[in-house]
């Protein structure tokens, strides 16, 4: 393949829906919880009975707009949803209600990373919409069951440009939504329960031609992975055909997780006509600068903004900061220790280190980790100051401080006899023994094996349990042995 | 917000007919095809008649009313019981509504 990636360039663009984190549905009050029994979050609006009056839920066209400002879209002020009109049984209406004239976020970007870089991806829109009902197939041998709970959900599609160029970069910015859908808390990210779904539109072209080649629809992109191997399955095998005298035919395709390729599953029909018109059932909504504004001031800090305070004001490795910013909750959680401990590097080694750690163990996240931002900031303390040393912190009084909400690190340290002893009269006992215990190696760093002051503070260190000052020891001992 | 106006002086010929009773999942028999298409066409006329009003700057009705951001907040409420979402439905199992198989395995 590498001998073509110099004559074709590959274009990709991305749909994204996400389902929106609401309790209730779009247009009416059925729960939208995932897993309950068949047709059980279901009424009459849902279910398109005649003579029934749907209603906005105010919630999912606020959450649609944190997206969109987290995107830096152009907020759309008039506002009105649309019915798109065709026949599939899992719509029980007959149309779906989506803003197809309307998209309530307009244009935007993207930051994702691609390669050692980040560049902007551009968004066409991000719109509101509601979900269909779910068709089980295999159930039944004569017949297709439906379940009614989905549909009506709230769901935002999120749409680029054609501005993605490799699987990296779609694998990228699928993460890159995951995580801001998460930020925002406007919806949960599990792909494998299809609250996030992808649609990848692939085509390639000769390197230089501006003409868009013809794309080619993959669906049933289940996970994060599965949106990589399907784009890198459909340029191979475009390219091949192509190379071999053929030429793409516009259609869509499914992934077949599998085997990691993917087949065809319909072409494209004659351009279908979905007679879009306002729904006459819903008002339009307009959105004031206001309204929009206090959203906006509602947003959390954003991973963007996080990742330049934290290298820039805080002075932590970029690596570090983006460790940082991986979830909401970390990042919550090195905030609320930073805002009263400023041991910021510290801080950030603890947690990308031992808490982490800690936390992957025992299958948690950092929203529901017991240990206090106090109890930390405490510890870091302790460390910092040297009373304690960085190891018997890990692996002693961190422990007992998880256990103990009301503990601090102080007691903690003082109850288990950790407090390092740097009385020197002290230490000065601890460095005469541990020299002449070991005659020979004094010897023979006094005559140029410098590298044994590590085996002598260990010696210090055994004697003391622990709680010898390494710093105050290493100091006293190149005094000894001068 | 611009919404076009589809049947400017439309005539429901055979292929207009033909897409409109495809989009709609409807058959018909030629002689039904006849009085449906003279009955279309009749109602696409009654309909131009609005075209004789000059509407240049009025914007498009949108809603019935004038109202504009009527909410629901987000409560759940008002869904009905299994058994009432299935009552209407001509094929069902007491857990789903059943349909003619809609792939091919």
């Amino acid at each position: 393949m590498s001998d073509y990636s110099d004559k074709y360039e590959t274009v990709i663009g991305l749909e994204v829906h996400a389902q929106l984190a609401t309790a209730s549905k779009l247009f009416c009050g059925d729960a939208t919880s995932f897993g309950a029994a068949p047709n059980t979050q279901v009424s009459p609006i849902t279910l398109g009975h005649p003579g029934t009056l749907p209603k906005t839920n105010r919630l999912a066209v606020e959450y649609a707009i944190r997206m969109g400002i987290a995107c830096n879209c152009t907020i759309t002020q008039n506002n009105y949803f649309a019915r798109k009109n065709y026949f599939y049984p899992d719509l029980p209406k007959g149309y779906q209600t989506s803003q197809h004239t309307t998209p309530v976020c307009d244009g935007g970007r993207v930051l994702i990373k691609s390669g050692n870089d980040s560049r902007f991806i551009r968004l066409n829109r991000i719109h509101l919409e509601e979900d269909a009902g779910k068709s089980i197939h295999d159930m039944d041998e004569v017949y297709t069951c439906i379940d009614y709970n989905r549909a009506g959900t709230p769901l935002i599609e999120i749409v680029t440009e054609p501005d993605l160029h490799t699987a990296d970069e779609a694998y990228q910015y699928v993460t890159e939504i995951r995580r801001l859908v998460r930020w925002l808390g406007i919806c949960d990210g599990n792909m494998e329960e299809g609250s996030l779904r992808c649609d990848a539109n692939v085509s390639i072209r000769l390197k230089g031609e501006q003409k868009l080649g013809t794309k080619v629809e993959v669906k049933n992109l289940n996970s994060i992975r599965n949106v990589k191997k399907a784009i890198e399955f459909e340029v191979v095998r475009m390219i091949e055909l192509v190379e071999s005298g053929g030429t793409v035919k516009q259609e869509t395709r499914s992934f077949d997780a599998a085997t990691d390729t993917t087949f065809a599953i319909r072409e494209k029909e004659e351009a279908n006509d979905y007679r879009y018109f306002p729904e006459p059932d819903l008002a339009p909504f307009m959105l004031s600068d206001a309204f929009v504004e206090g959203i906006k001031k509602s947003l959390p800090p954003l991973p963007e903004q996080l990742l330049q305070q934290y290298q820039q004001q805080y002075g932590l490795s970029e690596y570090d900061a983006a460790q940082l910013c991986m979830d909401k909750e970390t990042a919550d959680y090195y905030n609320a220790v930073t805002a009263i401990s400023n041991n910021y590097k510290a801080a950030a080694n603890w947690i990308t280190g031992p808490i982490r750690q800690y936390i992957n163990e025992n299958k948690l996240d950092f929203g529901n980790f017991p240990l206090t931002p106090q109890q930390l900031a405490g510890l870091l303390q302790l460390v910092d100051e040297g009373s304690v040393g960085f190891s018997a912190a890990a692996t002693k009084i961190l422990p007992e401080l998880i256990k103990h909400r009301d503990a601090d690190a102080l007691q903690v340290a003082t109850a288990q006899n950790l407090l390092q002893v740097s009385d020197s009269g002290e230490l000065e006992l601890w460095v005469n023994q541990a020299l002449s215990n070991m005659p020979d190696k004094v010897t023979e760093y006094k005559k140029g094996k410098k590298g044994l002051i590590g085996l002598f503070v260990g010696e210090v260190k055994k004697l003391s349990k622990g709680k010898a000052d390494p710093k105050l020891v290493t100091g006293l001992l190149q005094e000894k042995l001068k | 917000m611009n919404v076009s106006v589809i049947f400017v002086s439309m005539e429901i010929n055979d292929g207009v007919f033909n897409q409109l009773a495809h989009l709609a999942r409807l058959r018909f028999s030629e002689a039904e095809k006849a009085s449906i298409q003279h009955d279309l066409q009749r109602m696409v006329a009654f309909v131009e008649k609005l075209n004789e009003l000059d509407t240049t700057g009025v914007d498009p009705i949108l809603h019935m009313s004038n109202s504009v951001n009527v909410w629901r907040e987000d409560v759940v409420e008002g869904s009905v019981s299994r058994e009432a979402a299935l009552a209407n439905a001509p094929v069902q199992d007491e857990a789903f509504f059943k349909v003619p198989k809609v792939i091919k395995k």
